[in-house]
């Protein structure tokens, strides 16, 4: 499949791994953070119109609304850059975290080339894309040209075989893939999700598998298009397309299975994304903060699953329980449903769609010494603020019970 | 004469420089907080010209481009490591900071020595211990955006058009 996308981008009947090719972008994505760099790149190079606005896309959501005079300056400068260059997919700081807008407002295309200055824009895959991360100064070089040279990663095919049982997530799944392969067990390649058990797999827990695939080290990830992928961009694409499935006989790195049907909860312990256990073997460690949010767990679906455990029940004092819808869709979605009202009766404190405490850089900053169970994708020592606090990262099931416990604990028991 | 700071496997962008940082864009600024996360003096420490040494799938995690430019405004002049996360290395080149691919790098030095990078000739090398590694040296555009500083100066040369590496 990456193949193929990757031959149309760059005009060739074919491509084949470990070939450089330089490819037309379809879609060219930066935030908050990565983007003012990219505007000052361009102004450094000398570039004065970019090259069509019309494929740019810019969203707010790391600091959102500014928590400091820098990130305030930074948001004018992109607001300004925004208004010069007639970039109309402009999303401001009410709309939501990138991976989960870009979807929703339809740029997330099968078959379609995106990059985006995050590591995790290799969620829209879920939607069979190819869509991986980028610096800024290589956004420089996409928003003055259109184009962008890349690798063709080998593919690699992970096929899922039967149903994840109850209150055990995509997010388990993935997290048990990753302990399996380790950080780096999928570096530069493209990996395939497939089969029966990933058909079965919701739209949302598609975006999570694809969203941490990076943290093992992929360059992208794809789940092949399919009926309930198609549903969900009814009505949001914002142009016809055209599904890319790969051929029958396509070669692959490496073909592995795993059998969902099987799996438990999962979580990933301090400081690394690999190191992953059974819920069961943690359980008992006290926590202080629990966040549900994040483009890998904020959305709709999975605040459902945690709203499901937290209903009538409370929160106990010794934990702070932050929740961040990963959208504004998904706010509304979840006031809609009666959802924050569960939240904020169990005690949790609702915070406006955005990134939140996901990378330790705004609000719900560890301190010394402190543990958190959050739903985000990363538990790098110091990723949510001091050096020495730790982060477990599990689904948000896992969350939501543990958050009710005071300590780690197993959503089946709950 | 450079250094050697040697680091394990995976170390991830959110040690080389953390989230609260990023609102930063002046390389100065970015480089008083380099590698905070593992070694709190790192900055204070680390002279112009010294290299980092490396395991595997290092600079994994966050596209962050403030990683690369925090490590070579430190006075980093190379990093050599068993892999590379591939945004990481990407961004590094574009920053004009060298980073290359050496097998069994990592095992040959200990923090303190003195290492030599020869880009061009494609070795590391140890003079503390005698020892040299060898690398596939770069491909020639990939030394030519090197050899301008980056590929923001080199965009400058070629007057915008990155097509020219072809
Ligand atoms: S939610 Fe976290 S991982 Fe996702 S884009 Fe925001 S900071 Fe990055």
């Amino acid at each position: 499949m990456a193949e193929k996308i990757l031959a149309r981008a760059s005009k060739r009947e074919r491509v084949a791994p470990g070939e450089i090719v330089e490819a037309e972008v379809d879609v060219a994505m930066v935030h908050d953070i990565t983007g003012p760099m990219v505007v000052e790149g361009l102004r450094e190079v000398g570039v004065e119109k970019v090259w069509d606005p019309s494929k740019i896309v810019v969203v707010f959501d790391h600091q959102v609304p500014a928590d400091s005079i820098d990130a305030a300056k930074n948001h004018i400068l992109l607001r300004e850059f925004v208004r010069e260059q007639g970039i109309e997919n402009f999303y401001d700081v009410f709309e939501g975290i990138c991976h989960q807008v870009l979807p929703e407002k339809g740029f997330a295309l099968p078959g379609r080339l995106i990059v985006g200055a995050d590591s995790h824009t290799c969620t829209y895959g879920a939607f069979g894309c190819f869509a991986t991360g980028i610096g800024s100064t290589d956004m420089v070089s996409v928003f003055a040209t259109g184009k962008l040279w890349l690798r063709v990663p080998e593919s690699m095919r992970i096929e899922i075989e039967g149903k994840l049982p109850r209150r055990v997530a995509a997010k388990d799944l993935i997290l048990y893939i990753i302990g399996d392969l380790g950080a780096d067990g999928a570096s530069y390649r493209s990996v395939e999700f497939v089969g029966e058990g990933m058909r079965d797999i919701s739209v949302g827990g598609r975006m999570t598998m694809c969203n941490m695939a990076v943290e093992m080290g992929a360059k992208t990830a794809m789940v092949p298009s399919d009926a309930k992928s198609k549903r969900y961009l009814a009505g949001r694409a914002r142009e016809p397309y055209k599904v890319v499935q790969s051929d029958r006989g396509a070669t692959y790195v490496e073909e592995l299975t795993y059998d969902a049907s099987e799996l438990e909860p999962q979580v990933a312990c301090p400081h690394s994304v690999d190191d992953v256990r059974a819920v069961r073997e943690v359980e008992g460690v006290e926590i202080d903060q629990a966040f549900l949010g994040s483009c890998t767990n904020g959305r709709f679906e999975d605040l459902l699953q945690a709203a499901k455990i937290l209903k009538r029940r409370r929160i106990p004092k010794s934990v702070r329980m932050i929740v961040a819808p990963a959208s504004r869709e998904v706010y509304l979605q979840a006031l809609d449903r009666g959802i924050m009202k569960i939240f904020v009766e169990a005690g949790a404190l609702v915070e406006p769609p955005c990134c939140a405490a996901c990378m330790g850089g705004h609000t719900g900053i560890l301190g010394p010494g402190e543990v958190c169970i959050s739903s985000s994708n990363r538990n790098f020592r110091g990723r949510m603020g001091s050096p020495d606090a730790k982060i477990y990262l599990a689904s948000p099931a896992t969350v939501a019970a543990s958050a009710v416990r005071g300590a780690i604990a197993d959503p089946r028991d709950i | 004469m450079a250094r050697a700071w040697v680091f394990g496997d995976d170390v991830d962008t959110d040690q080389i420089i953390a989230g609260r940082y990023l609102v930063k864009t002046d390389p100065q600024e970015l480089a008083r907080h380099v590698m905070e996360a593992i070694d709190p003096k790192f900055a204070s420490k680390v002279s112009k010209g010294d290299v980092i040494i490396a395991g595997r799938n290092f600079g994994c995690g966050s596209s962050r481009e403030h990683a690369a430019i925090a490590l070579k405004a430190a006075g980093i002049s190379a990093i050599v490591a068993e892999s590379f996360a591939r945004i990481f290395f990407r961004n590094a080149i574009n920053q004009g900071l060298p980073a290359v691919v050496c097998k069994g790098v990592r095992g040959g030095f200990k923090s303190g020595d003195i290492v030599e990078v020869d880009l061009e000739a494609g070795e590391v090398r140890n003079l503390s211990t005698g020892k040299t590694f060898k690398f596939q040296p770069m491909p020639e555009f990939i030394m030519r955006i090197l050899r301008a500083g980056g590929m923001i100066p080199y965009l400058k040369q070629t007057s915008g058009k990155p097509g020219a590496f072809k």
